[in-house]
């Protein structure tokens, strides 16, 4: 095909019009500002945009040829923001329009499986239909397939959604979520997921220094903030907490904020004479950390 | 004969894309979109049978389109409808039906005339196709 059978739109191709009539941008911007940390997220994420935004000029130029599969897998240990990041690819599907509505529609096993012969089709289908036009988010997807049980339902799910994703491309994008190992196995065990999907996203934990930020940005959202030695023991607790079993990132950090939510009220409902100002009210002090459950065990050992 | 009710009655069969546009519309404004079928045409038989679960929890209309074709290849010789139930206070009925799907070959109604006393006549429309049994009607 020559140059002069290429469609050539008026004058040179915008791409910085076509960037900003998307509104992506501002997609992206929001996702760094609000996240934290997740660099190898993020850049993935701006990899797929630039992709999805040269896709879509190539589009208008009738270059391409279909719509390209977008389905993903996103895998990382607990509370690394898979969840949020999902509502956010959905958002930047929807503005480039891969998608029609840009609604996300999270379940896990026991919204598609069903509990008896002929239970599961019909509720697999019923997801899916719900998801259509949006995003479909799979928390926890290597428990669809269970295979120590060889008459479990889950593997019709599985094939349904193989199904769907394959048919249905334009109508539906898949997310797979969960964490690393787990979904190795699972991949490795359903070859068809694994070469149905496009991207795969890896989540790394975070640093202390950004789950110190997560939890600073948590507080300042509900109006609450850390007074400076606070901070110094919050940043202790995180060092001590990480080395515990069942740490799970930034959900972690905000039980334990919750937590100190708890002992700040108690702390000020336990002297009730005392006049009080609104920092008080709004401050968290160090106290009301090092009660934490976690200190106290560091001392006993 | 050509049988049209509900909505769109004067127009031509709505296409599959037509048919979308529709749906999306209900969808938009939160109607639960139904999928009903018959043989039994009549104007008066407000018995149509359900296709699956009314489906007001979705977003995008590509799934009530998914549901139809899956009707249609079940029940492609009868009469096919899509209305949507406004469940609004005030309303609580349905705003909008159309017919969607028909048989190959549509038999069309026999109008009966009944002598009454002084020279009075009632009519009565009776579809061809109900005389058979149910289910052996089209096709």
């Amino acid at each position: 095909m020559g140059e002069a059978a290429l469609k050539q739109p008026a004058g040179a191709i915008d791409l910085r019009a076509e960037f900003e009539s998307a509104g992506i941008g501002e997609v992206l911007e929001k996702l760094d500002r609000e996240l934290v940390g997740l660099a190898p997220v993020k850049s993935r994420i701006r990899e797929i945009a630039s992709l999805l935004l040269i896709e879509r000029v190539r589009k208008q130029l009738e270059l391409s040829g279909g719509t390209p599969t977008l389905h993903m897998s996103f895998t990382g240990n607990p509370g690394t923001g898979k969840t949020t990041v999902a509502l956010r690819m959905a958002d930047i599907l929807h503005r480039l329009g891969f998608v029609r509505r840009g609604h996300l529609v999270a379940v896990t096993r026991d919204d598609l499986v069903g509990q008896y012969i002929g239970h599961t089709a019909p509720k697999t289908k019923e997801v899916i239909k719900r998801a259509m036009g949006g995003v479909l988010f799979i928390d926890e997807a290597y428990y669809l397939y269970r295979p120590e049980n060889e008459r479990d339902y889950g593997q019709e799910a599985i094939e349904i959604l193989l199904q769907i994703m394959e048919n249905q491309r334009d109508d539906l994008v898949v997310i797979l979520a969960g964490y690393g190992d787990r979904m190795e196995t699972f991949f490795t065990s359903n070859p068809g997921f694994r070469s149905r999907i496009a991207h795969h996203v890896d989540f790394p934990d975070y640093g202390e220094e950004e789950l110190l930020k997560i939890a600073e940005i948590m507080l300042e959202n509900q109006s609450y903030k850390f007074s400076a030695s606070a901070r110094d023991a919050f940043a202790q607790y995180l060092a001590l907490r990480k080395t515990q079993p069942h740490f799970s990132n930034a959900r972690s950090v905000r039980n334990a904020l919750d937590r100190a939510r708890l002992r700040q009220a108690n702390r000020l409902v336990a002297d009730l004479d005392r006049p009080l100002s609104a920092s008080d009210i709004i401050t968290i002090e160090a106290p009301d950390i090092l009660a934490s459950r976690v200190f106290i065990k560091d001392e006993s050992s | 004969m050509r049988i049209t009710q509900g909505c769109y009655s004067f127009l031509p069969d709505l296409t599959d894309d037509e048919i979308r546009t529709q749906v999306q519309y209900c969808l938009d404004r939160g109607y639960g979109v139904n999928i009903e079928f018959t043989d039994d045409p009549h104007p008066r038989n407000t018995y149509w049978e359900l296709w699956g679960l009314p489906m007001f929890d979705l977003k995008d209309a590509a799934g009530v389109l998914a549901e139809l074709t899956s009707c249609r290849k079940a029940y492609g010789d009868r009469y096919i409808r899509i209305s949507a139930f406004d469940s609004s206070h005030g309303w609580e009925s349905v705003k909008i039906s159309f017919i969607v799907n028909r048989p190959a070959e549509e038999n069309g109604f026999a109008l009966e005339r009944q002598e009454m006393e002084g020279r009075r006549i009632r009519y009565t429309t009776k579809a061809y196709s109900a005389q058979l049994p149910e289910g052996q009607r089209y096709g």
